[in-house]
């Protein structure tokens, strides 16, 4: 980073890009603490008997295993493991793919059974679009990140980037996890 | 040209995105017809992508985005006025920027209210209809909430705070530059709404009339939106800075106090903006896509919109409130030569208000409609929060006692504000307490006490603060006469407008609304023509500032012989804030105490003494 070289007697510029980044999660606990309170609000503990639940849970053990391998990646790199950091992007990503692809098949379900002009539905949509808009912007995060590692850019002292990207990616899962029994599973 | 060359590509840039966006929600709109009908999909989409182009042309592209595509960054070399229309990343630069943007949207906004005025002049129809009269009222609100959570806290803050604490920049420069460079297309989108049919929501936007009304309610969520992704960057970046980048010896207990009032207004801006964020999208949402969160006959409820918006808006006035307090509190303790009074109270009670300002948001709501059981609680905490306040306010009065007071123009609007914001925060306990506020809520008494608060507190505020800090922004001093007329002019005028508000509210004249009663005309009258004078002053205050920054005569380095860093260096500071690294070693208010010295610059600055007693 060209701003980098800014060297302060304290604080070591990683400190500040994890604190930086811990406040951006903080800020975003928020959007979803509102939305998910927006459910409870509006449809109480409703639940509608056509979703998907074996779907949901597909897709909720892919996104959580996605975690694994995004952690594993971060290790590897630690470790100086190039070859093991990009094999585990590369998974991190294709899970990540599969889980959106499940989200389409989800969305063309409930497009059916509780469409978004519908209470339920309004729900629904709202709360896995954002999620799945998240789920996007870490998806093009990693694969920037996988490009990055090919040209070598991080190495076991240095590796802030694909860092911060695990660390954002393992945030979009937590948010899942509260979200898909929010969805899926209170009555 | 080569001035405005990142404006021009960043606008090429978001023509192309808007296109390319617009398409796709064209397309969809076709796929899968479920909004109003409208073009609303095409716009909101095109947006989108416009702002992302934007941002990519004007700098993000060649300062930033270069690197994740594995090609080194162009650092921008840009020197003179000319910085002033670049992506600069130096937080002296960016702070300019805010101010100039937003000292510019004020003076527009004023403008609207003299409109308003003229149409109140008389009862019945006087200069515009009704619908003209809500979109300017709209516009005016919106703009001034604006002004009224940026100008301090990014224009002042943004100059002042890093050398306040010893830095050489932010935390995240490119972040701060970002969190400025989204504006503009806020400045746009609010512009644009009167050709879309204008908004007259008022600036809260409420469902379901904002979700049903002409298209410009639609560019007035997407600019709230917008600035609230700048507020949101700005409050990391403002946090990241304190906690990280204080100089050695700078400990949480020497921290100039406008840097705690920055700090707490952060912590707000940070996590509330996101949950009104939350509540404009469910409105966009039910626009363009045809959700139902507000429509009740498919289960949705309006009353959901009301609680997000106050759950942000209310702690929204403590970010405009809290860098005006700490401001003031910094001028008054220069500027009667003593030490801050009671310090670590004022400290605490602004944490105090941070907290406690999430919990008190339904107060907003006495007469929605919400569950009755509610009211209490929520007036309960309402009325603690002014112990906390009341804190604040006793240091200032703490700090003036028996102090040598140095009657400056900044201290003259730091004693206007104190002045001001007593008859706010008294005013406002009869909108607190339920059985009054029924009575009072939706009149002219409202109006008037957020005047007092935001105008009279936050605007008296950030006079003081551009008074205080111009010669360091500049490098120049303003005329010193017309700055006091400036300050008396303002202060009379003010409170000769605002005060017959409060009698008109009491006597039932509505808020928002374009007529009123015949008797209440000549009050009415008397307001109008007191608002026209209150607005032909700011004329005095925009002359002094050109005229003094292009022509004023050169300032000193530390023209009010104050102790803090900002002063210690030249004026304007250079690019890196100091020449050597600063060492702090004692309180920032220590006026009077033998010996005591805030902080020295660089070894070969300071006595050797200081130096050998700072643990490195």
């Amino acid at each position: 980073m060209a701003t980098a070289t800014r060297t302060h007697p304290v604080h070591s510029r990683l400190f500040l890009n994890r604190l930086g980044l811990w406040l951006f999660i903080a800020s975003e606990v928020f959007l979803f603490g509102a939305l998910l309170s927006a459910r409870y609000y509006l449809q109480g503990f409703y639940r509608p008997a056509e979703l998907n639940q074996l779907l949901g849970l597909a897709i909720s053990v892919v996104l959580v295993l996605s975690s694994l391998t995004a952690y594993r990646a971060e290790i590897a790199v630690a470790h100086g493991d190039q070859r093991r950091f990009r094999r585990n992007i590369l998974a991190t990503i294709f899970l990540g793919v599969v889980f959106l692809a499940g989200v389409v098949v989800e969305w063309r379900e409930g497009f059916h059974f509780f469409p978004p002009s519908t209470g339920y539905g309004t729900i629904f949509f709202t709360l896995t679009g954002a999620h799945a808009f998240h789920v996007l912007t870490g998806l093009i995060a990693l694969t920037i990140v996988y490009f990055l590692g090919r040209r070598g850019r991080f190495t076991t002292g240095s590796y802030w980037g694909a860092e911060g990207v695990v660390k954002y990616w393992h945030f979009v899962d937590v948010a899942w996890v509260l979200i898909y029994p929010t969805l899926y599973l209170v009555r | 040209m080569k001035a405005l060359g990142g404006i021009v590509k960043g606008l090429v840039f978001a023509i192309i995105g808007f296109i390319v966006g617009g398409g796709i929600g064209f397309l969809l709109m076709n796929a899968a017809p479920t909004g109003r009908g409208t073009f609303e999909p095409v716009i909101a989409l095109g947006y989108v992508f416009a702002l992302i182009g934007w941002l990519l042309g004007v700098g993000l592209w060649d300062a930033w985005a270069r690197e994740w595509v594995g090609l080194p960054a162009k650092k921008l070399e840009v020197h003179g006025w000319r910085r002033y229309f670049r992506f600069s990343t130096d937080h002296k630069v960016i702070g300019v920027q805010y101010l100039a943007t937003f000292l510019f949207l004020f003076l527009f906004a004023g403008l609207l209210a003299m409109l308003m005025r003229l149409e109140l002049m008389a009862p019945g129809e006087t200069i515009m209809g009704p619908n003209t009269y809500n979109t300017v009222m709209s516009l005016h609100g919106v703009i001034m909430i604006a002004v009224a959570v940026a100008a301090i806290i990014g224009g002042l803050g943004n100059f002042a705070l890093p050398i306040l604490i010893g830095a050489r920049d932010v935390a995240f420069p490119r972040v701060n530059a970002l969190s400025f460079w989204v504006l503009p297309p806020v400045v746009i989108l609010l512009l644009l709404t009167p050709l879309f049919g204008g908004f007259d929501t008022g600036w809260t936007g409420y469902p379901p009339l904002s979700v049903t009304n002409a298209t410009g309610t639609l560019f007035f969520l997407l600019a709230f939106i917008t600035f609230g992704i700048s507020s949101i960057l700005g409050g990391l970046n403002f946090i990241t800075t304190v906690v990280t980048l204080r100089a050695p010896g700078m400990t949480w207990g020497r921290l100039p106090i406008f840097v705690w009032g920055v700090l707490s207004a952060a912590m707000i801006s940070l996590t509330a903006t996101q949950v009104v964020a939350a509540g404009l999208i469910m409105i966009v949402l039910d626009r363009v896509t045809g959700t139902s969160f507000f429509n009740a006959a498919q289960g949705g409820n309006a009353l959901l919109y009301e609680h997000v918006f106050w759950f942000y808006s209310h702690p929204a006035v403590y970010i405009v409130i809290l860098p005006a307090f700490g401001a003031i509190l910094e001028i008054v303790a220069h500027f009667s030569r003593k030490p801050l009074f009671a310090y670590k109270w004022v400290v605490g009670s602004f944490l105090g208000i941070v907290a406690q300002g999430f919990l008190v948001w339904a107060h907003h709501l006495y007469t929605s409609g919400m569950s009755d059981w509610l009211h209490i609680p929520f007036m309960a905490t309402t009325e603690v929060i002014s112990i906390p306040t009341g804190i604040v306010f006793l240091s200032a009065l703490g700090t003036l006692w028996l102090g040598k007071l140095w009657l400056k123009p900044p201290m003259l609007f730091s004693l206007g504000f104190i002045f001001n914001f007593l008859i706010g925060g008294v005013t406002g306990i009869f909108n607190a307490d339920v059985p009054t506020d029924i009575h009072l809520q939706d009149t002219y008494f409202i109006t008037a006490h957020f005047h007092y608060t935001l105008m009279g507190g936050m605007i008296f505020g950030l006079m003081a603060g551009v008074y205080y800090w111009f010669p360091k922004f500049t490098g120049r001093k303003y005329n010193e006469t017309l700055a006091k007329i400036h300050f008396w002019w303002m202060f009379v005028m003010f409170n000769v407008t605002f005060i017959p508000m409060f009698w008109l509210g009491i006597h039932g004249m509505n808020r928002r609304i374009a007529d009123y009663s015949p008797e209440l005309g000549g009050v009415n009258m008397f307001v109008s023509i007191a608002a026209f004078v209150l607005g032909a002053g700011f004329l005095v205050f925009a002359f002094n500032l050109v005229y003094s920054w292009v022509r004023g005569p050169a300032a000193e380095a530390n023209p009010w012989r104050a102790r803090t860093l900002e002063w210690q260096t030249l004026s304007p500071p250079p690019e890196e804030n100091f020449h050597a690294p600063p060492v702090v070693s004692d309180d920032p208010y220590g006026y009077g105490i033998p010996g005591s010295i805030h902080a020295v610059i660089g070894p070969a600055a300071g006595a050797p003494r200081q130096e050998s007693e700072v643990k490195r």
